[in-house]
């Protein structure tokens, strides 16, 4: 396995990039932002992203998709992370389209992959409950009643929520509050009765909802999986989703960093350069050593997922270590870029405090750092 | 011969000739250093050197000619997967092998590789390494040992100090200053001697472990011969770094091993920080302090990520040449991780790790004490961590120089 990219990748990462810089710089962001926009991002720029083929990436190409693999959307999430493009490519593709690949059945494949490559669909995962992540918690119930279920209970922090034609809905059907066993995921159209989604304004600004689930009904159909039996393959799309948001983290971590040098290369102090001054020469080369553990930790993680030959718990334990590891990072570094900013950094005018938000938001979603140390620890037997 | 028939004739060779000692983890008083006045505690560690001198194995990618392996860079990957299969030991541990023999086939002229790069391969000469002055740590170009020019030899005067096994070794590669008139990085040569010449003597320093690795040493009038210098005179600078970009990536190898839960097939109770942790709190399948817990996760994450990060540094060198700056964080990232291992342990281990010799303590148990102590040279030795943040800082991010940091040679 190496840690190297290959031709094809370097080619796929350089025409992210470019990609990227001309048509999703951060002041896309800024504008939804400032425009209070709905939706919360640009439908003509993910167009384009479709047209590119980056909903299809980790798609089988009988489903319509171009099996590119995960280091594949891996390239292309760091580079959206550098300019903090928000799209439908975290919960619609990284964790929609992996569910229904990893849980659905051959007719669920079939009708609804090809629609997300096309982008004529979009998912979002309605899973936590807490404000602190924790898969196996799940008090939304599902009761059986005749040919379909009910479905009763409420979801925070659902990426996308208001946004999505469907929703994933994890629920249990058995087994008691903290069980993994007894897990249930539901396809819940978002016209569905009962359904109430309430977008919510995040301080990334990126979408995010809260989901009121209220007698809402939903045929045996549209349970995602084995009735009772969805934990492990939530717990692989996770892992796999854990992976994806790292790598977006990478390249923000890699983008605020490359503006702090520009910046110690060009502020002058006291009558020299500030980058000449070991107490900030000391901190960016503690930070260079974090980013490069980052980035092999990320690498060997996408790999992983491409690599039929690891075991679930080697994707598991890589899948902690690089939250764990780049949610530290991404803080230090989010943290770093306004202090070696001085003043400026503090302001909205400014580009770094969009990095510091969205560095938090991203640190928490699917697991914190002390969430995913805990579970590094258990799969080492500690 | 196909990869596949290398890595099958590989293992079957290991199988027959690597003896079945030497496939237990290495303890401290059986690593093989070489040299005149070797000494082999287990027999088999004399056989097993001779054994894989003798295919050049010592050195798997140094050239036949030489008494090396002559390996490409697959075969000697596959090499070290096979000894790794087996746990099998090092055969030989030397400062010729990691540090002088790479810069000595990169930079010596033809007679000198012939004159010792065949002794390293074989282990036949031990090397020390005569950098580090009383004025001069950090600062390592402005050292001030004096080496003279008289007709075919140079005459050398000066001390070094911190010179590690200097008094176990036969030779040693040396800093000297040619020439003081000149900025202080411009006058520096590489020159190579033999501990034996006249005028060289040693004394050992000891160590806050109890341990006596490192001397003291004085040249007085030592007549070397001239064509015992290394590249050109006064170029002696570039070698030097160079030669510390190998130390350093052999130093970072340190945190390499730490992290790993089971070192080489080892049982003992102290082979693994979490391991020792639930042994000697008696917890069965979960380490019971929850805030240790926390933190050996954090130190098992990073060093997991800092060996996935020397695997791709040794691809990335592969499609390079040799290492580059980026040994300076390796070995920053590797020591620290050592240096955390240990502190880890002292609190794994509790007041089992306090103990200085004697009774009531295993032989393991004193081990630690020791090793936490030695663990604090590593981010000394070899330039310090702050030196090796202000490398990362000037030569991989490309920050201003730091003004006092240019100063020139004042003439001494
Ligand atoms: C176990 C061990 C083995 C060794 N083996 C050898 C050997 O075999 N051969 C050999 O030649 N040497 C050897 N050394 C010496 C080693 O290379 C030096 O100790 C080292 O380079 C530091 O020099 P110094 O001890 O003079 O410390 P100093 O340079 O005096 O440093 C003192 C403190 O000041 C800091 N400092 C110095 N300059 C700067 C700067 N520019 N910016 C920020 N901080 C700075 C240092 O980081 C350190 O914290 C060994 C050392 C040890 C501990």
């Amino acid at each position: 396995m190496s840690l190297l990219l290959n031709e094809d990748q370097r080619m796929l990462q350089d025409a992210a990039r470019s990609f990227c810089q001309q048509h999703s710089p951060l002041s896309v962001l800024r504008r939804l932002r400032d425009q209070r926009d709905e939706l919360g991002y640009d439908p003509a720029l993910w167009q384009q992203m479709l047209d590119l083929g980056w909903a299809g990436m980790t798609i089988a190409e009988e489903y319509g998709g171009y099996g590119f693999g995960y280091s594949g959307l891996g390239i292309v999430l760091e580079e959206t992370g550098r300019t903090l493009t928000s799209s439908p490519l975290i919960a619609s593709v990284l964790c929609g389209a992996s569910l229904v690949q990893e849980l659905g059945s051959e007719e669920q494949k079939q009708a609804l992959l090809p629609k997300l490559v096309q982008g004529e669909l979009l998912l979002s995962l309605a899973l936590d409950e807490t404000p602190l992540h924790n898969p196996s918690r799940i008090e939304t119930t599902a009761t059986r009643t005749g040919d379909g279920f009910v479905l009763h209970g409420s979801k925070t922090f659902v990426l996308d929520g208001h946004s999505a034609d469907k929703l994933i809905v994890v629920a249990r059907s058995s087994g008691d509050d903290n069980s993994a066993e007894g897990i249930s995921l539901f396809l819940v159209d978002r016209a569905a009765a009962g359904l109430s989604i309430q977008r919510t304004w995040m301080v990334d600004s990126r979408n995010a909802a809260r989901v009121e689930l209220d007698a809402v009904k939903v045929a045996a159909d549209s349970l995602l999986g084995g009735e009772g039996e969805g934990y492990p393959g939530l717990d692989r799309v996770l892992d796999i989703a854990r992976i994806g948001v790292a790598a977006e983290m990478l390249g923000s971590i890699q983008e605020v960093f490359e503006r702090i040098l520009d910046y110690l290369k060009q502020r002058e102090q006291f009558g020299v350069l500030i980058g000449s001054f070991q107490g900030l020469q000391h901190r960016a080369a503690l930070m260079y050593s974090e980013i490069e553990l980052c980035k092999s930790a990320v690498r060997a993680g996408l790999a992983a997922l491409d690599d039929a030959g690891k075991s679930g718990e080697d994707r598991a334990r890589l899948a902690s270590l690089c939250k764990a590891k780049l949610a530290e990072v991404f803080a230090l570094v989010s943290n770093e870029g306004i202090q070696m900013h001085g003043g400026i950094g503090m302001t909205d005018e400014f580009d770094i405090g969009f990095f510091i938000k969205r560095a938090r938001v991203a640190q928490m979603f699917l697991g914190d750092a002390q969430f995913h140390r805990d579970r590094y620890a258990t799969l080492n037997n500690f | 011969m196909s990869l596949e028939d290398f890595r099958r004739a590989t293992r079957a060779w290991l199988e027959e000739n690597c003896p079945t000692s030497m496939r237990t983890p290495m303890v401290q008083d059986e690593i093989v250093w070489g040299g005149r006045n070797a000494q082999y505690k287990n027999p088999d560690s004399q056989l097993w050197l001779e054994s894989m001198a003798a295919k050049g194995w010592t050195c798997p990618t140094w050239p036949a000619e030489y008494g090396g392996g002559g390996l490409g860079k697959d075969e000697a990957l596959i090499l070290s997967q096979e000894l790794a299969r087996i746990n099998a030991r090092p055969p030989l541990t030397s400062f010729g092998i990691s540090m002088l023999g790479p810069v000595l086939l990169e930079y010596g002229n033809p007679e000198q590789q012939a004159e010792h790069i065949p002794a390293i391969v074989r282990g036949e000469i031990r090397w020390c390494q005569g950098y580090s002055e009383p004025g001069s740590g950090s600062d390592l170009a402005s050292l001030s040992t004096r080496a003279e020019l008289r007709g075919d030899h140079y005459c050398i005067n000066g001390s070094k100090v911190w010179t590690s096994y200097a008094d176990r070794a036969d030779w040693i590669f040396c800093l000297v200053r040619t020439d003081f008139d000149v900025p202080k990085h411009s006058g520096i040569s590489f020159i190579l001697f033999d501990m034996a010449s006249e005028g060289v003597s040693t004394r050992p320093i000891q160590l806050i472990s109890g341990q006596s690795p490192f001397c003291e040493t004085f040249c007085e009038d030592v007549k070397v011969p001239a064509r015992n210098l290394v590249g050109r005179v006064n170029e002696g600078w570039s070698i030097a770094k160079r030669l510390l970009q190998h130390e350093r990536t052999m130093i970072s190898s340190f945190g390499l091993a730490s992290g790993q839960s089971d070192r080489g097939g080892t049982t003992s109770t102290v082979s693994s920080v979490e391991g020792a942790a639930m042994h000697y709190r008696g917890d069965k399948d979960r380490l019971s302090d929850p805030v240790l817990r926390d933190e050996i996760a954090r130190f098992k994450i990073d060093s997991e990520a800092f060996a996935l990060t020397s695997q791709r540094s040794r691809e990335e060198t592969k499609q390079s040449q040799g290492p580059n700056a980026t040994s300076s964080m390796l070995k920053n990232y590797g020591c620290e991780l050592n240096k955390r291992r240990y502190e880890l342990l002292l609190k794994a281990l509790g007041s089992q790790s306090l103990g200085w010799e004697g009774d009531g303590f295993a032989d393991e148990e004193l081990q630690v004490t020791r090793e936490w102590l030695r663990s604090k040279a590593n981010s000394i030795e070899g330039g310090t961590y702050e030196v090796q943040l202000n490398v990362i800082a000037k030569r991989v991010l490309g920050l201003p120089e730091i003004p006092a940091m240019n100063k020139k040679m004042n003439n001494k």
